[in-house]
């Protein structure tokens, strides 16, 4: 996710992803979660477990910026920690997708109308066909609720998404003349999608990475509202919404951070998703503005 | 049919084109179909516990819980389940409900009565949200209007419906007291009494939904507004309001009914979540304690109706849009 990851050529491209104002907000708010995540491995206001029953249902204040919870854990330190959880489950699910996606859709185009081709398409719809979080819902309930059963149900759904987007990138790439340079001086399907293809896609590839990622940290918020994601004593911030959603009354503020937390990383992540893919292509750009 | 033969040309050449189409698309959609009810039966296999002995209590004898795998057919080989149930689907036979003791047709049927109209609900106001701000967005584009519609869209597509469900309680039953916070009466307490207790839930199921169609909607009608025939519409001298309506709005409306089809799939399977937050008696309700109880028979059942639906929407718009578009006819 970091920008320092980009290939060489992409470079140039940095300065002037920042003069994008979406993608620099974007990126403004989704360093600043993931940076709340790393922080929380050395320091939080509060233990994010610790109980407190005497300091429960506090409104925000100097003392718990946040507030409490009904246990009277630090609400702070609980999206800190639970960002945490979010992000790793997301990042990890989209790792699934890609790593599992990209070489299918690769191979599935390098093959194009050969049976390979069409049963890893039909495969595919298959898996989207499925409303993607009953399936998840399906899938943590039967192992048993989890963050690495909700990181495998996530990811499940990723595969198909990367599979096409490959899959179609590529099919137009082995068209080129390069390519066919390249199949010329004898180089095989598996060198010319690593060495030709999968460059030229990588763009692709990380504006969809970063959608996927959005998805996945809404899938989650999802999945452990209804008590599938991780469990207690873990925060998430799916939990801490559904804890608040039986104090609504009394204590509006134990919904409102984790929401917050949740809405403003999926915007950050949308945001810098819109502003990669208006820099990666600059026809797009020019129409746009 | 019965008209001359220069009438009757068009007519023919879609039947030919389209018989080995809808021929290919429902061997597609009965292989789908196939796939995934063995693909639910099977996962649902691997879930811990054995349901027997979980419906007689931790205190039953072994011989009581034999006897009651025997009645609930579970001793028979997998093969034979899996074929048993989809014979049972076939015939709209879903099994008998192991918590229940009911039919668990009957049960989806109650259920549906919710979940289904929630659904609707939520695809109508989105639709009608997602159109007009959509077409203004994109008719100013990059006006105030149009910065302000795609930022509140950008928004919308990051709140998670239940967090916007929760705040929806929080306005409108805790602090406005306008609607109440959960529950359902049933239609039987009247057709607007029902309907208003699945205002809030429709609302917080459609504003996710109506952020995406809009933006589908704007960047279809700007992609038709770049097209020649505007030009020359707008150059015969139609205003431009009239050549928005008369022919922007109609082209972009194909991209745009593809999604409103699919969306209601989404919002079917939506509703399982956005049910919890309003305790409403739905699908999702009968998902969640067909789960804790080990009930399988009402999950798989539940699961394979959902995806059923989506199936066969998806086949229903590909078809839709065939018939529309001739191109895609040839190109699949």
């Amino acid at each position: 996710m970091n920008v320092g990851s980009l290939p060489e050529a992409n470079r140039g491209l940095v300065s002037a992803a920042f003069q994008s104002k979406s993608f620099a907000l974007g990126f403004a708010l989704t360093a600043l979660f993931i940076l709340a995540a790393l922080v929380s491995f050395v320091w939080t206001p509060y233990d994010a477990t610790a109980l407190a029953v005497s300091e429960k249902l506090r409104a925000p204040s100097a003392v718990h910026w946040f507030g409490t919870d009904h246990f009277g854990r630090d609400i702070f330190s609980m999206i800190m920690v639970g960002a945490r959880t979010s992000i790793a489950v997301a990042f990890v699910a989209v790792g699934i997708g890609i790593a599992a996606g990209v070489p299918l859709g690769l191979w599935a185009a390098a093959k194009q109308g050969s049976l390979v081709d069409e049963v890893i398409m039909r495969a595919n719809d298959l898996v989207f066909a499925f409303p993607a979080l009953l399936i998840a819902i399906l899938i943590t309930a039967v192992f048993g609720p989890s963050a690495i059963n909700a990181i495998i149900a996530i990811g499940i759904f990723n595969i198909p998404v990367f599979a096409r987007l490959a899959r179609g990138a590529a099919l137009t790439l082995w068209t080129r003349e390069y390519i066919f340079a390249a199949r010329v001086a004898g180089k095989g399907a598996v060198r010319i999608s690593a060495e030709h293809i999968l460059p030229n896609i990588m763009n692709l590839l990380i504006v969809q990475g970063t959608i996927q990622f959005s998805l996945g940290i809404l899938a989650d918020a999802a999945l452990s509202y209804v008590g599938l994601g991780a469990q207690p004593p873990t925060p998430s911030w799916g939990r801490m919404l559904s804890d608040a959603q039986t104090m609504i009354s009394l204590a509006p503020h134990m919904a409102l951070f984790p929401g917050a937390a949740i809405v403003l990383t999926v915007l950050g992540l949308n945001l810098m998703g819109d502003g990669l893919r208006d820099i990666f292509d600059p026809k797009l750009r020019r129409s746009r503005s | 049919m019965a008209g001359g033969g220069f009438r009757l040309r068009p007519c023919r050449s879609l039947g030919t084109h389209m018989a080995p189409y809808l021929l290919k698309r429902l061997i597609s959609l009965v292989l789908s179909l196939l796939a995934a009810s063995v693909v639910i039966f099977l996962v649902l296999q691997i879930v811990p516990g054995d349901p027997a002995s979980y419906m007689l209590g931790m205190n039953a004898q072994p011989e009581t819980v034999e006897a009651l795998r025997q009645q609930m057919g579970l001793n028979e080989p997998v093969v034979w389940r899996y074929l048993t149930w989809v014979a049972g689907l076939a015939h709209g036979d879903f099994g008998v409900s192991y918590t229940y003791k009911v039919p668990t047709g009957e049960l989806i049927a109650q259920r549906l009565w919710v979940s289904l109209p929630l659904a609707l609900y939520a695809l109508i106001l989105s639709t009608a949200i997602a159109l007009p701000i959509g077409i203004i967005s994109a008719a100013k584009r990059n006006s105030a209007a149009d910065y302000g519609i795609m930022g509140v869209t950008q928004l919308g597509i990051a709140v998670p419906n239940f967090w916007f469900a929760m705040l929806l309680v929080l306005l409108f039953s805790i602090t406005l007291r306008w609607f109440s916070a959960g529950g359902f009466p049933g239609w039987n307490a009247g057709f607007f009494v029902a309907l208003k207790a699945l205002t809030l839930p429709a609302i917080a199921l459609a504003l996710p939904q109506a952020s995406i169609l809009a933006r589908v909607m704007r960047s279809a009608l700007l992609d038709t507004l770049s097209e020649d025939y505007i030009r020359t519409a707008r150059a015969k001298g139609l205003t431009r309001g009239q050549t928005l309506v008369r022919h922007a709005v109609r082209n972009a409306m194909i991209p745009v009914l593809t999604i409103i089809g699919l969306q209601f799939s989404f919002l079917l399977a939506g509703a399982i979540i956005i049910e919890n937050v309003f305790y409403l008696p739905g699908l999702g309700r009968l998902v969640f304690q067909g789960i804790t109880q080990r009930d399988l028979i009402v999950v798989q059942s539940v699961v394979m109706l959902l995806v059923f639906a989506v199936i066969l929407i998806t086949f229903l718009v590909d078809i839709a849009y065939a018939l529309v578009d001739p191109r895609l006819r040839s190109r699949a």
